[in-house]
C-alpha cells in the first residue's frame, strides 16, 4: 500500500517501529514471567538477568499452596460467574427491546449507556454502601454481585443488542408470517443465531468480575471474604518486596482466564464491540 | 408446531399482506414493559436513584457511621474544596495524567494500526501482545510494573545500568520528580491496546479505492495520510479519546497498587483522593462533592473538546 521514493528506506523504519511496539508491550510482562521462575537466590541478586540461570516452577508451587490465594481464587470464581450469568439474563429482555424497537426507549436506553460511563465510582459506591448496609449486604458477595450486575449491565446492553441487530429482521418477520407464534420465534430462530453472542458476553462479564477490584476493596472486610484482585494487592502491601517470586507466580496465574478469553475470543470481541460504534 | 414446518410460500399466499405489515415481529406496549422490567429495576433501583443521591449527598455533610443523618449544606463543601490544598492538587494531578496518557495513547495506538494495517510480516505477534495488557486485571498491572521500577534490581534501572546511561540508583516510584512520569508511562501501556484495535477497525473501514485514486492523482503517502485517512477517521478518533479521557481521569486500581498516591501526593490521582476521603476518613459528604466536581471537569472538558473538534470539521 504505501509507496514511497525509497521503498526500503520506509520497510526498515516499519520494522523498527514494530519491533520498538513489540518491546514496549512485551518486556514487563517477560520480566514478570522470568521473576516467577527465578530462585530465591537469584531473585535477591544485585544485578539479576532477564533469563533465569536455573529457572524453577518452586514459586508456583508455593503460590498455589497458598492457603490465602487459593480461597480468594474460589471467591473470585464465585462471584465471577453468578454476577456473568446474572447480568446477561437480565439484560437480555430489554437488549431486545433496544435492538428491535424504535422511538425513544432505545434512544433513552443508549443514552443510559454512554452516560453512564461518564460518572465516577466514588459518586455510585457511596449511596450503594448506605443502601447496601440498610439490607445488611455490605461485607457480602451477594452485595458485591448486585453492585457488579448495576456495574456492568450498561456494556452488557450494549454488547447483547449490537449482536442481535446483527440478526436480520426478516428472519423473524418470515417466522411470523409463517404463522410461528413469538416463543417459537425466539426458541428456534433467535435463540440459535444468538448463541455465540451471548457466550462471548457471558464471558466478557466472567471477566470483568473477575479483574474488578475498587468495589471488592471497598464492600469486603472479612478477609475470608475478599477476592483475588484484593488478596494480591494486600500481598504487595504487607509482604510482596519480600516475596517476589510467589507474587509474580501468582499474579501470572490469576491472569490466565481473561488472557485465555481475550485470545480465544479476539475477532468476536471487536466485531461486537465496534460494530455498533464504528458503522452505527 | 405443524404451522411452522408448514411450506412458506402457502401462508405467503392466504395473507398476501402479512409480509409488508411489520406486525407479526413487532412489539406491543405491553411486551416491551414486560421485556424491559428486569433490567430497569436494577437500573434505577440501584444505578438511577443512587446516583442522584451520591450527587446530592455532595450538598451535605453526610459522615460514615451506624445513622447517616445528612444535613443539607448547600455548596458549603464546594467552597470548602476550593480552598483544600489536597483538592485543587490532585485535580491537577488528576488533569496532567488523563490528558498525557491520553494523547501519548491516541499517538502511540495511531502509528501502532497503520504499522498493522500493512502487509508487515510479524506484526501478528504486535496484535497479539496488544491484547496482553487489555486483558489483564488492573491490580497486576500496577504489581508488574512495581517490578520493573524497582529500585536497583527491577528492569528499569538494571536497563540503564547495563547501557550505563544515569539513573540506575533512582527509586522510581518514591521519586517526587519520577513517580508521575512513571504511572503515566503505565497508563499509556495499559490504555494503549484497546484504542488501537478501535483505530484499526476504523483504518480498515476506510475504502481502499480511495488510497488507489488519489496515488494515481500522485499524492504522496503523507498527503493520502493527511487528507484521506485522518478526515475519515474522524468519528473514531472523537469516540475513543473521549472514553479515553473519561477512564483515565477515573482511574483507580493500578495507581492505588503503585504508588497509593505517593510519594507524599506526587500521583494522588483525584479517584485515590475521594477514596481516603470517604473510606479512610468517613466523610461521605465531602467525598460526593468531589465526585460532583469531577463529573463536571469532565463534561467541561470534553465539550470543550468536541465542539472545538466538531467546529474545526465543518469549517474544513
Amino acid at each position: 500500500m504505501i509507496t514511497s521514493r525509497h521503498p526500503r528506506l520506509v520497510r526498515t523504519g516499519q520494522y523498527t517501529a514494530l519491533t520498538l511496539f513489540v518491546l514496549f508491550l512485551a518486556l514487563p510482562l517477560l520480566w514478570m514471567l522470568s521473576t516467577s521462575f527465578k530462585g530465591p537466590r537469584e531473585l535477591v541478586e544485585l544485578h539479576p538477568a532477564l533469563i533465569p540461570h536455573a529457572p524453577t516452577l518452586a514459586n508456583y508451587r508455593e503460590a498455589l499452596h497458598e492457603h490465602d490465594l487459593i480461597h480468594a481464587a474460589l471467591n473470585s470464581l464465585k462471584v465471577s460467574v453468578v454476577t456473568a450469568l446474572l447480568t446477561t439474563l437480565v439484560g437480555l429482555p430489554a437488549a431486545y427491546v433496544l435492538a428491535r424497537t424504535r422511538g425513544l426507549v432505545p434512544k433513552a436506553g443508549l443514552a443510559w449507556v454512554l452516560i453512564s460511563q461518564m460518572f465516577p465510582t466514588i459518586l455510585i459506591i457511596i449511596p450503594l454502601f448506605l443502601v447496601l448496609r440498610d439490607l445488611h449486604l455490605t461485607n457480602s458477595h451477594t452485595g458485591l454481585i448486585l453492585v457488579y450486575l448495576v456495574w456492568g449491565l450498561p456494556f452488557i446492553l450494549w454488547m447483547l443488542q449490537s449482536y442481535i441487530r446483527s440478526i436480520p429482521r426478516d428472519l423473524e418477520e418470515a417466522a411470523a408470517v409463517d404463522g410461528a407464534r413469538r416463543i417459537q420465534i425466539v426458541v428456534r430462530v433467535i435463540a440459535p443465531l444468538l448463541a455465540p453472542g451471548v457466550v462471548v458476553t457471558v464471558l466478557f462479564a466472567f471477566i470483568s468480575a473477575w479483574n474488578e477490584f475498587f468495589f471488592a476493596l471497598v464492600l469486603l472486610q472479612s478477609p475470608g471474604l475478599v477476592t483475588l484482585p484484593v488478596k494480591l494487592a494486600q500481598f504487595v502491601g504487607i509482604e510482596g518486596i519480600v516475596r517476589l517470586g510467589p507474587l509474580a507466580a501468582a499474579s501470572l496465574l490469576a491472569t490466565v482466564p481473561s488472557l485465555l478469553f481475550f485470545s480465544v475470543m479476539q475477532r468476536w470481541l471487536t466485531s461486537g464491540l465496534l460494530s455498533g460504534a464504528v458503522k452505527g | 408446531m405443524s404451522e411452522v414446518a408448514s411450506p412458506p410460500q402457502g401462508r405467503g399466499r392466504v395473507f398476501p399482506f402479512a409480509r409488508r405489515s411489520r406486525g407479526g415481529a413487532a412489539l406491543s406496549a405491553t411486551e416491551t414493559a414486560l421485556l424491559l422490567v428486569p433490567a430497569l429495576i436494577p437500573i434505577v433501583g440501584l444505578s438511577l436513584l443512587p446516583l442522584a443521591r451520591g450527587i446530592y449527598l455532595g450538598f451535605t455533610d453526610a459522615h460514615a457511621g451506624f445513622q447517616v443523618h445528612a444535613h443539607w449544606n448547600g455548596i458549603a463543601n464546594f467552597r470548602t474544596l476550593l480552598h483544600d490544598h489536597a483538592f485543587v492538587n490532585s485535580f491537577k494531578i488528576g488533569l496532567i495524567w488523563a490528558v498525557s496518557v491520553t494523547v501519548l495513547q491516541f499517538a502511540l495506538a495511531l502509528c501502532l494500526a497503520l504499522l498493522l494495517n500493512t502487509d508487515l510480516r510479524g506484526r501478528w505477534i504486535a496484535r497479539s501482545l496488544a491484547l496482553v495488557p487489555w486483558a489483564m486485571p488492573p491490580v497486576i498491572v500496577g504489581i508488574m510494573w512495581k517490578l520493573v521500577y524497582q529500585p536497583q534490581a527491577g528492569l528499569l534501572s538494571q536497563a540503564l545500568w547495563r547501557t550505563h546511561l544515569p539513573g540506575q540508583n533512582i527509586d522510581w516510584l518514591a521519586d517526587f520528580k519520577w513517580a508521575l512520569p512513571a504511572i503515566i508511562l503505565v497508563g499509556v501501556w495499559t490504555g494503549m491496546p484497546q484504542t488501537t484495535v478501535a483505530l484499526l477497525a476504523g483504518l480498515q473501514g476506510i475504502a481502499g479505492e480511495l488510497h488507489e485514486a488519489s496515488a494515481v492523482d500522485g499524492a504522496t503517502t503523507w498527503q493520502r495520510f493527511r487528507h484521506i485517512t485522518l478526515p475519515q477517521l474522524r468519528p473514531v478518533i472523537l469516540a475513543i479519546t473521549s472514553i479515553d479521557f473519561i477512564w483515565n481521569f477515573n482511574s483507580f486500581g493500578t495507581v492505588y497498587v503503585l504508588t497509593q498516591g505517593g510519594p507524599g501526593t506526587k500521583t494522588q490521582l483525584p479517584a485515590l483522593f475521594a477514596y481516603d476521603a470517604a473510606f479512610k476518613y468517613g466523610q461521605f459528604g465531602y467525598a460526593s462533592a468531589l465526585g460532583d466536581a469531577m463529573v463536571v471537569v469532565i463534561a467541561v472538558v470534553l465539550s470543550f473538546y468536541l465542539f472545538t473538534r466538531v467546529r474545526e470539521a465543518v469549517s474544513q
